[in-house]
C-alpha cells in the first residue's frame, strides 16, 4: 500500500510520559475518578474528604491538566443512551512504517473518537492500528468508513469491523481503589442497549 | 432507556457544550448556568437527573491512559453459550471497564487497569486462570487521537 497524502502539521499526542505523582495527587485522583460531587461546591466537598482545601484542590486539579494526566474534565455522556447505538472498533494492517502517517490521518476524521497503534499477535491478531467510529445505526458508522477508505484510498488495506453488540459494563477507567476498601469489593454494572 | 427524544434543549446543550472546559473555579455548575441561562440549582438537578437516567455517566476527569497507572485493552474469543456467564466473571474483576460484546471471533473486548504493570498483569493472569480462556494483551504503544468527545446531532 502507498499512501500518497500531504504530510500535516502533527501536532496529535503520541506516547503518553508517565508522570509520578505524590501521593496527595494519587488520593485526588482515587477521590474524584468517579465524578465530582454534583453540589455547588465540588472542589471544597473533595477537600473536606481528604483534608484539603478547596483551593488545594483547584491547584492541584490545574497542575494535573497541565502535565496531561487530566485531559478532560466536564460532563462525560454515554453515546449509547443517547441514541449513538452503534459503534464499530475498526481495526488495520498498516505496513509498521506506514502506520504513524495513516493513525494520524485517521486522527484527523471528525467522526473517529478514539485512535491507537496497538502491538499484533502473530496470526491470531495481525491488525495494529485500531480505530473506533460512532453512529446513530450501523449503517451511518458503515457509511463514514466507507466515504473514508474511498477519501484516503485504503481499499487494499486489509481491515475487520467489530460491531459491538452488547456493553456490559461501562465505566470510567479506575486506575486506584476509590477506598481503602476490603479486597474483593465489586464494582456495579452499568447495562446500556 | 430515556431516549434521546425526552431530552429537551437544555439538556442537550448541557450534553454537548460541556464535555471538556469545566472551570477549576469554586462553583464550576454555576458557570454552566450563566451560559446557559438557567440557575445553578438547575444545572444540578438535570445533571443528577442525567446521570440517574443513565445519559451522563459521571461529570469529572478522563485521565491520559498511561500518565497515572497502567491499563491494556483485552480480548477473549469466548464459546458464545458461555460469553454471559464469561462476562460477568470479567466485569467483576476490579479494574475491569468497557467491558463489551463485538461481532467477531474475539467477541469479548475490555479494558483492565490497575495502579501498576506488576498489578496488571496479575489481573490478568488471573482472568485467564478463571476463565480458562487465553487472552490477547493489545496495550496502547501510541496515541493518535484520544477521546475528547463528540458533538451529537439531535435531528
Amino acid at each position: 500500500m502507498e499512501l500518497k497524502l500531504p504530510r500535516h502539521a502533527l501536532n496529535a499526542s503520541s506516547q503518553a510520559a508517565r508522570v509520578p505523582l505524590g501521593t496527595r495527587d494519587l488520593e485526588l485522583v482515587a477521590a474524584i475518578q468517579d465524578g465530582l460531587p454534583l453540589c455547588p461546591r465540588p472542589y471544597a466537598a473533595v477537600g473536606r474528604r481528604l483534608g484539603m482545601t478547596e483551593a488545594e484542590v483547584m491547584d492541584r486539579l490545574a497542575a494535573l491538566q497541565r502535565q496531561g494526566v487530566i485531559h478532560r474534565l466536564g460532563v462525560i455522556v454515554r453515546h449509547r443512551a443517547l441514541g449513538y447505538r452503534a459503534n464499530a472498533m475498526v481495526v488495520w494492517d498498516v505496513p509498521d512504517e506506514e502506520v504513524g502517517e495513516l493513525g494520524r490521518l485517521f486522527a484527523q476524521q471528525p467522526f473517529i473518537t478514539l485512535c491507537y497503534r496497538r502491538p499484533r499477535r502473530g496470526r491470531a491478531w495481525p491488525y495494529n492500528l485500531f480505530c473506533m467510529i460512532h453512529g446513530r445505526d450501523r449503517a451511518e458508522v458503515r457509511r463514514r468508513l466507507g466515504d473514508m477508505i474511498r477519501t484516503l484510498g485504503l481499499e487494499d488495506l486489509p481491515h475487520a469491523v467489530l460491531f459491538s453488540r452488547r456493553c456490559f459494563k461501562q465505566c470510567g477507567a479506575r486506575y486506584l481503589p476509590t477506598e481503602p476498601a476490603p479486597a474483593g469489593t465489586r464494582h456495579g454494572h452499568a447495562r446500556t442497549g | 432507556m430515556t431516549g434521546a427524544a425526552a431530552l429537551d434543549a437544555i439538556d442537550r446543550r448541557i450534553l454537548n457544550e460541556f464535555q471538556d472546559g469545566l472551570p477549576l473555579t469554586p462553583r464550576p455548575f454555576a458557570w454552566m448556568a450563566q451560559r446557559l441561562g438557567v440557575t445553578e440549582d438547575e444545572v444540578l438537578r438535570r445533571l443528577q437527573r442525567l446521570q440517574r437516567g443513565g445519559q451522563v455517566s459521571r461529570v469529572g476527569a478522563v485521565f491520559r491512559p498511561h500518565s497515572i497507572g497502567a491499563s491494556t485493552l483485552a480480548a477473549m474469543a469466548v464459546p458464545p453459550e458461555r460469553l454471559e456467564a464469561v462476562a460477568d466473571r470479567v466485569s467483576r474483576f476490579p479494574g475491569v471497564n468497557h467491558n463489551y460484546e463485538r461481532e467477531h471471533r474475539y467477541n469479548l473486548w475490555f479494558v483492565v487497569t490497575a495502579p501498576d504493570e506488576i498489578r496488571l498483569a496479575d489481573v490478568l493472569d488471573a482472568l485467564e486462570r478463571e476463565t480458562g480462556l487465553p487472552l490477547l494483551r493489545l496495550p496502547m504503544l501510541e496515541s493518535f487521537r484520544l477521546n475528547l468527545g463528540f458533538h451529537m446531532r439531535w435531528n
